[in-house]
């Protein structure tokens, strides 16, 4: 085989990207202090054209390449498309904030694009080389992300816990890894399925090999026992970084725990299932009854996602294409809500003003009545009251266990959606009935009022009509 | 036992010998060096697998570039021994638990059993002119070219967030431009003068004698 | 070699040949190894000394030839003063490493066709790897001697060492590239045809850039900051009296000649003949390759002597800055430029 021989076409979104970021940090080098702006649109531009270049080339067919450890489907091309989205809005959503901060830095933006980098590749691996390799570089990236703020000691104690967790997570992976690929001889996953569904394998070498892993992706998602980071890393880090961190990269996360185990690992379905059973109780627990008591709106949020993460894992555990769907379903709603509400919060932060405590939310009507109505939406979507987005995610996960004949497990996750109900809606009440602590509104950039408004709008138009999305989620499976 | 048995022996104690003192060590210094003498042993045993780029590049790299920086680091550091060592005595019997399950997993997994020769045979000897550094590079830059080109993107990504958080420029201190150093030229320095020359009193006294 | 000494071969049994027979070769490099050194210590002073208009050495025998041996007995027979806060062990043994460093790349070291320790397939990795392990024998020196000077000059080594490593490993993949192999042997062979066809022509920034990493490498002036005197008394060594002082010194002088013969193994066409080509091939070939090779070792030499009577010290971060920003780039630059020819199998060197 030569290098002339190889198909460079599969990976075309990933090599324009690339160009592209080297090319920006390039002009970010040679530009002066005051014209970060640039970066900006340059890096909203590119996303713009890799956008179009997995748009033109999507299909839901199964297309492998690389010698079988590149893969791209329908999961892939829509994953890489909606992770390009959330990024996108990610970006406009942090940038006054970044600047009202002094942190305004064409890094944020470069290390966004690597990171999303990362995270394509991650969606599209069908190796665990480049499972491991599209983690690490989307992780590095986050890191440093997280560490922006180098002056602020929460943030960097915040990337320190994030680093010396991640790190462990990733050796736990690795080590599972490793081990996998002792025992079925290949980093491919065509072949590691082929050979844990023959059963020739010693079992008790394939269960640890899937412990050490699972516990590495539980880790890096953020699902209860290994959550503690979690809340500390999102509170602690600059909220334009939460942002960024909380939605597009839970999506390339399901990614690999899909290929991973509801593909490579399918033959010992009911080993992993039980324990991500164990794993998605906890978080559902832990998640919902914890941010009962957060009085910081960005901690509340952190908690929130732990139960989020929770349901994404009861999608994942049914080990059906429904459930697979579902959990899809679920991971796209969850990163537009994450986006919205975190969105908030930097909407609502100027100079000075954090805006992350839930007082800082008091008598928001009185301020804005359009910024209370997406509040509105926001929470009631998070909460899963019926007809809004977040209902049908959570519908989608419910019928999924209960397809699988585990009623108990969905009757449990109820009860819980409906305490976290509670702290959902007890944000409504200070934004509607508690009298402001601040006044005025401020002066947000157009791009920034446009994203922020587009996202609840949108959130409430697909709670309305979910179908599209549904149908989507169900076809690429 | 063959010599090379004998050899493999030695290394490999060596390896996890040293790899045992570099945890247990007080002095960081000392952790550095067993650190450093661990990696020498685990690329000699490469070398006993006839994976002489592999393990000379592990010396290359971790012993000759990254643990040298690591003593750099190390030999600055005013470590407080004493405080690390808190709460030793209370973490211990979790850590030795966690340690001893560990060890009992990897030893159910890593035994014989799975990993004996019956199941991985000895590969065969290469011939002497076989280049392990030729078959290395044609893979990776064919088969392995993408997970390749990521482990650099990854490195570049390491090299802009390092950067990115310790780069500052500080008003107050005094830079030397080499470029502008070079720069420069006769004309920014020096200012040639055309001027009269200069005549003395008497001379003047004497041209007047003279007119 | 094992035909000439099968006599005395024979005297031992079987098992213990091999093993009798690589220790009378690494004898046969080592031992005419401390004599150079010993000697190029001499020329330096002598070199030195003409050069700024003195006389030099001129006292032990006749002119001064036997001043080294004079220095190296003064030297054994003084007191070994160990530092009362020192860490002996690692005190004592620094020096070993750094000699050790500087004796064990000769193994690869071909002196002519076939006269070589080891001929090793990855000769050129092994060089490298084994130089890299020697900037410990500085940095624990620097440390173990429990001295601000040492431990200031062990860091500036430590960090000056790696910068030009990497200069100094790009120019060898320049090398590596031109030459197909990574046998210090066939480097050699590739060589041959014409002065034209060595090395320094192709590569002629490599070339360039290689000895400028090899002088820093070797602690050498004008990049001798872990020693500099004027700043830091003697830098990681200040403390060492007597034979680890003589360690040292034979260390440095043993690497200076090392990167000689490297040089001109890589760039300068070992052991050929430097008329190979020409009309005078034949009036020569009379002479082995071997004083080909120790001739251009002297002439390389002579430059590490030059250098240091010619050049003011470098500053650190001049260093740092030739170092990162000159050398690193300017052997990338050439590495694609080589990529570009040998693709194109450029003539004569890459056909």
């Amino acid at each position: 085989m030569t290098l002339d021989a190889l198909n460079l076409m599969p990976i075309l979104p990933e090599i324009i990207l690339l160009v592209l970021a080297c090319s920006i940090l390039l002009i970010d080098v040679f530009m002066r202090a005051g014209s970060r702006d640039v970066t900006y649109w340059l890096t909203q531009v590119s996303l713009v054209v890799i956008f179009v270049a997995v748009l033109s080339g999507m299909s839901m067919d199964q297309r492998l390449s690389f010698e079988g450890s590149v893969i791209n489907d329908g999961l892939s091309d829509v994953m890489k498309l909606a992770m390009i989205l959330m990024t996108s809005m990610a970006f406009a959503l942090s940038r006054s904030y970044l600047k009202d901060r002094d942190i305004h830095k064409g890094e944020y933006y470069i290390l966004g694009l690597f990171g999303l980098l990362g995270m394509m590749i991650m969606v599209s691996a069908y190796s665990l080389l480049l499972i491991y390799l599209g983690l690490e570089l989307m992780s590095l990236a986050m890191y440093a992300m997280v560490a922006i703020h180098r002056d602020d000691i929460r943030s960097s104690e915040a990337a320190m816990k994030y680093f010396v967790l991640g790190a462990l997570a990733s050796g736990l992976l690795l080590y599972g890894m490793s081990l996998l690929y002792g025992i079925t001889g290949s980093l491919d996953i065509a072949v590691i399925r082929q050979a844990v569904l023959g059963g020739e394998i010693p079992k008790i070498a394939l269960l640890l090999a899937m412990l050490f892993m699972l516990t590495g992706l539980v880790f890096k998602l953020g699902a209860a026992p290994f959550h503690m980071w979690l809340p500390d890393v999102y509170d602690g880090a600059p909220t334009a970084v939460t942002l960024y961190i909380s939605a597009a990269p839970k999506i390339a996360a399901l990614a690999i725990l899909m290929r991973l185990f509801g593909d490579g690992l399918i033959g010992i379905l009911a080993d992993w299932q039980m324990l991500m059973i164990v794993f998605a109780v906890a978080s559902l627990f832990i998640g919902n009854v914890v941010a009962i008591a957060q009085t910081s709106f960005k901690r509340m949020l952190a908690y929130s996602t732990v139960s989020h993460v929770g349901f994404i894992l009861l999608g994942v555990l049914a080990g059906t294409a429904d459930g697979f769907s579902a959990a899809l379903f679920y991971v796209l709603s969850y990163g537009l809500m994450s986006l919205g509400g975190f969105g908030i919060i930097t909407y609502l932060a100027s100079r000075g003003i954090e805006a992350d405590q839930l007082d800082d939310l008091k008598g928001l009507n009185d301020r804005s009545p359009w910024m209370a109505f997406i509040l509105l939406i926001l929470m009631f979507s998070m909460a899963g009251i019926p007809f809004t987005l977040g209902f049908w995610a959570k519908l989608a996960v419910l019928q999924a266990v209960v397809e699988i004949d585990l009623v108990w497990l969905a009757i449990y996750a109820v009860v819980m959606s409906v305490i976290g109900a509670f702290y959902y809606l007890r944000v409504l009440k200070m934004a509607y009935f508690d009298k402001p602590l601040i006044t005025g509104m401020p002066v947000r950039s157009l791009d920034m009022r446009w994203v922020l408004n587009g996202t609840g709008i949108a959130i409430l138009i697909l709670g309305l009509f979910p179908a599209g999305l549904v149908a989507l989620c169900a076809q690429v499976f | 036992m063959s010599f090379i048995k004998l050899l493999f022996l030695v290394f490999a104690s060596s390896a996890v010998l040293s790899a045992f003192m570099m945890v247990t060590t007080r002095n960081t210094v000392y952790a550095a060096l067993y650190l450093v003498l661990t990696f020498f042993s685990t690329a000699l045993t490469w070398l006993l697998l006839e994976a002489e780029f592999l393990s000379i590049v592990l010396i290359l790299v971790y012993v000759g570039a990254v643990m040298v920086l690591f003593l750099f680091v190390v030999m600055m550091l005013d470590v407080n021994t004493a405080a690390t060592r808190e709460g030793f005595v209370r973490f211990l019997p979790l850590g030795a638990g966690v340690a001893i399950i560990m060890m009992l997993e990897m030893s159910l997994v890593l035994g014989p059993k799975l990993f004996g020769l019956d199941v991985y045979p000895a590969p065969v000897p290469k011939a002497a002119d076989y280049s392990n550094t030729e078959a290395i590079g044609s893979v990776l830059y064919t088969v392995y070219v993408y997970p390749f080109e990521i482990a650099a993107v990854i490195l570049l990504v390491a090299m802009v967030a390092a950067i990115m958080l310790t780069l500052r420029r500080r008003p107050e201190t005094k830079y030397q431009d080499a470029a502008a150093q070079a720069k420069v030229r006769r004309e920014d320095r020096v200012r040639m003068v055309k001027m009269e020359s200069e005549t003395r009193v008497a001379d003047i006294a004497k041209q007047g004698d003279g007119a | 070699m094992a035909e000439f000494l099968s006599p005395l071969l024979n005297l031992f049994p079987e098992g213990l040949r091999e093993l009798i027979l690589i220790l009378i070769q690494i004898m046969l490099v080592v031992m005419p190894l401390v004599i150079a050194v010993a000697y190029t210590t001499y020329a330096e002073r002598k070199v030195i000394g003409y050069m700024q208009v003195r006389i030099g050495p001129n006292r032990v025998g006749p002119i001064g030839l036997f001043q080294p041996f004079a220095d190296v007995f003064k030297l054994m027979f003084k007191e070994i003063i160990i530092p009362s806060a020192a860490n002996k062990f690692i005190f004592f043994t620094a020096p070993v490493i750094i000699l050790f460093a500087a004796l064990v790349a000769w193994a690869v070291v071909p002196f002519d066709d076939g006269w070589v320790i080891a001929d090793v397939n990855a000769g050129l990795l092994y060089v490298l790897a084994v130089g890299a392990a020697g900037v410990y024998g500085v940095i624990l020196a620097g440390w173990a001697s429990n001295s601000k000077y040492a431990l200031l000059g062990g860091l500036r080594s430590a960090a000056h060492k790696i910068a030009y490593e990497l200069a100094m490993g790009f120019a060898l993949v320049g090398v590596l590239m031109a030459s197909q192999s990574l046998n210090l042997q066939d480097i050699v062979r590739a060589q041959s045809g014409s002065v034209l066809h060595w090395y320094w022509l192709p590569l002629l920034p490599m070339f360039v850039v290689y000895f400028i990493s090899g002088v820093a490498e070797t602690n050498r002036a004008p990049f001798d900051i872990a020693e500099g005197e004027s700043e830091i008394v003697a830098g990681f060594h200040v403390e060492y009296s007597g034979m680890g002082f003589v360690l040292f010194m034979l260390a440095e002088y043993a690497s200076m000649i090392l990167i000689s013969a490297l040089t001109a193994i890589m760039f300068l066409g070992g052991w050929l003949s430097p008329f190979q080509g020409t009309f005078l091939e034949a009036a020569f070939a009379w002479i082995p390759g071997i004083i080909w090779m120790f001739a251009k070792i002297a002439v390389l030499l002579f430059l590490f002597i030059w250098f240091r009577a010619t050049f003011p010290r470098y500053r650190y971060d001049q260093i740092m800055r030739l170092g990162w920003k000159v050398l690193i780039p300017v052997t990338l630059v050439w590495i694609v430029v080589e990529g570009v020819a040998v693709y194109f199998k450029l003539g004569p060197w890459f056909a």
